[in-house]
């Protein structure tokens, strides 16, 4: 898979024409999604682990077999993805709209005009605090508006935050 | 019995007194809830004959029935302020139901049959699911018929001089009941919720009186001579009763939705209308529009519909949930060109400007991603099915069965392929797509709030792109499938210049 190249460069053709949006992620949710997939390494393999101390090793080899496969996959996933992640996640909040960019098997850009935001929140895991960053979620009227901007700096999302609902409460009307 | 605008512990606003429900309520609460447990009390009574005790638990019941609902009656209260409509009820746990007035999106008026009998309304006002707090409404069970009326207007109108105002609105008519779409009727997935009405009410009833239907000579004797005959002459013939019964259902079904249907637009004093759906036999049900939160409209043909020459209209409007399967439909099913009139009629568009406009196609990669979309699980399916009979001989006419599979899933995507359209008009942004189920949907550009673009790897390849437009209405956003990636680009930045970077 290629890279999403952030500077502009001669235009695909089967590629949207639209500029990626200006802004990468802190550095740190490469961090978060490299821990957040090797988290998930304890719980897939114990299982395994203590069926084949149950069981016996001579009676049970293929579990050898796919305990070794999933540190394979799980693995390859947190060394390539997060690094994919990061280069492909971009986001930025103009005076007119927020726009994202984001997915790594599905490319996904998403666009809400300021003057249509209802509420912004902001959410941190137990992961994202240990890193010290932060969710942005921007709420439309609509109930597939959500736009979410994942793993910013945690300052940086509680200062978007504040003045974005500043900039929504200037809004009159009730966004619809 | 206090009047309706008495003191009622009125704290905040002196100014809008509290309202009670409707007084008739003391009788039709208990009566439906004595409907609910007139069960238990005939067998009580039936089965004590003449037991004392039994007769006092009896009467027991309906003393805490009417207590009940006396009680209900008593503790519920509703006001409308200038920008709320409150609504606070319970005994030992108070809810206290508040939906701001500029969030009101409809006014739906109900009316069961007991309701009916005594002259009474249920209103439900529906407001727009903020994000934030998801009060989507509340329900006034129940109020006098004018006063339904009233608070139908009084909330939709947003100037409170209309509503005193004992002149009734211009009320134009958009379109009434016609017999003849009854034969549109058994054409719908509907019909098969008809025969399980129709089969659950009957089993129920022979149920409740106590009968075995093997008891009855005639079944029992229908039975027996049942069992002696080929079996695929006995499938047929249950086929043919269902396919009978489903009709019959789908007929009475539709009666009783859409009787006394009528389509009208009532302008209010200030100007701003609204459109309102009336319809029912035995339930009447009213649903109101208010014009200003239309955003647009769905144009829907399920296959066999289709098939039929017919179809269905429906609103999009704000604060209507896609939940519910009817919801927002402006009409039964109808001949095609009602559909797209009635929606015409709605938008105040030409037809052609908005659900009949000329559509653009889709590039030839959208049909070639149709065809692998439904052709490769149907063939991993003949796969599975030929390896199946080649290890299992009894198993072997499995594969050459399975093709039969292909040619159905062909079609499909060819149709899907062939129905996938766009065109932005001066207006509306109009987008077709689907094959079992064919919508066409119109939405005003001024409502789209939002885009989202998705491009998975194999669309990367073939250069598509799914645009999605987001709004505030009906599903909340409404795809263009498989467009090439620049005119998807073009297309958005047509409807809301001057938003994409």
């Amino acid at each position: 898979m290629e890279p999403a190249a952030p500077a502009p460069q001669r235009p695909d053709p089967r590629q949207p024409p639209l500029r990626p949006p200006a802004h990468q992620v802190s550095p740190r949710a490469l961090r978060w999604w490299q821990l957040r997939a090797l988290v998930t390494l304890p719980v897939l393999v114990t299982p395994q682990v203590v069926v084949l101390t149950l069981v016996g090793s001579d009676d049970a080899g293929w579990l050898w077999g796919s305990i070794v496969g999933t540190v394979l996959v799980v693995g390859s996933y947190a060394a390539l993805v997060p690094a994919l992640r990061y280069r492909i996640h971009r986001w930025e909040i103009t005076h007119e709209a927020v726009y994202t960019l984001s997915g790594w098997l599905v490319r996904e850009w998403r666009i809400a005009p300021i003057s249509r935001v209802q509420t912004v929140d902001t959410e941190r895991g137990p992961l994202q605090q240990l890193l010290k960053l932060a969710d942005l979620t921007v709420t439309t009227a609509s109930a597939r508006g959500p736009v979410k901007i994942v793993g910013l700096d945690e300052h940086q999302a509680t200062e978007l935050a504040r003045t974005l609902t500043e900039t929504t409460q200037a809004t009159p009307g009730d966004a619809t | 019995m206090s009047t309706p605008d008495a003191p009622t512990a009125a704290p905040i606003e002196v100014a809008t007194p509290w309202r009670r429900l409707d007084p008739r309520m003391l009788v039709i609460g208990p009566a439906n809830a004595l409907v609910r447990l007139l069960p238990v009390i005939v067998i009580l009574l039936v089965t004590g004959q003449g037991d004392v005790t039994r007769v006092w638990i009896a009467a027991g019941f309906g003393v805490l029935v009417v207590l009940g609902s006396m009680l209900t009656w008593r503790t519920t209260r509703y006001r409308i302020t200038p920008d709320r409509v409150e609504l606070h009820s319970g005994w030992l746990s108070r809810q206290r139901r508040s939906v701001p007035r500029d969030r009101i999106r409809t006014v739906d008026l109900t009316a069961k049959l007991l309701h009916r009998v005594f002259g009474l309304s249920v209103v439900q006002v529906s407001a727009g699911a903020g994000a934030a707090a998801e009060h989507s409404g509340l329900s006034l069970d129940a109020v006098s018929k004018p006063e339904a009326e009233r608070l139908r207007r009084e909330l939709l109108d947003r100037s409170p001089s209309a509503v005193d105002a004992p002149v009734l609105p211009p009320v134009q008519e958009l379109a009434r009941l016609r017999w003849s779409w009854l034969r549109l009727a058994p054409l719908t997935f509907s019909s098969l919720a008809g025969i399980a009405a129709l089969a659950g009410t009957a089993f129920n009833l022979v149920d409740d009186l106590g009968i075995d239907p093997r008891e009855i000579g005639p079944i029992d004797d229908a039975g027996e001579r049942f069992s002696s005959t080929p079996i695929w002459l006995g499938v047929l013939l249950i086929l043919a009763v269902l396919l009978v019964i489903a009709v019959i259902g789908s007929l009475l079904l539709f009666a009783e939705r859409w009787y006394g249907y009528r389509l009208t637009r009532e302008v209010g004093a200030d100007g701003s209308s609204v459109l309102r759906v009336k319809r029912g036999l035995l339930t009447r049900r009213s649903l109101s529009v208010a014009e200003q939160r239309l955003r647009g409209a769905e144009v829907s043909e399920p296959l066999l519909l289709r098939a039929g020459g017919g179809a269905q209209c429906r609103a999009l409007s704000t604060g209507l949930s896609s939940k519910d399967a009817q919801s927002g439909a402006l009409q039964p099913q109808v001949p095609r060109p009602e559909a797209h009139r009635v929606a015409a009629a709605a938008l105040r568009a030409d037809p052609s400007e908005i659900t009949l406009a000329a559509l653009r196609r889709h590039p030839r990669a959208a049909l070639l991603r149709r065809m692998t979309r439904a052709l490769v699980p149907s063939a991993v399916v003949v796969l599975v099915a030929f390896w199946l009979g080649w290890w299992i001989p009894d198993l072997s006419w499995l594969g050459p069965t399975a093709l039969l599979l292909l040619p159905p899933a062909a079609l499909l995507a060819w149709d899907r392929y062939r129905n996938l359209g766009h065109q932005l008009t001066a207006r509306h942004l109009v987008t077709r797509q689907g094959s079992l189920v064919r919508r066409t949907v119109a939405l005003q550009q001024h409502g789209v709030i939002g885009w989202t673009l998705r491009q998975s790897v194999f669309q990367r390849r073939a250069g598509l792109v799914t645009l999605e437009a987001v709004t505030a209405a009906g599903h909340g956003g409404y795809v263009v499938l498989d467009m090439a990636a620049g005119d998807a680009v073009a297309l958005a930045d047509a409807t809301t210049p001057n938003l994409l970077p």
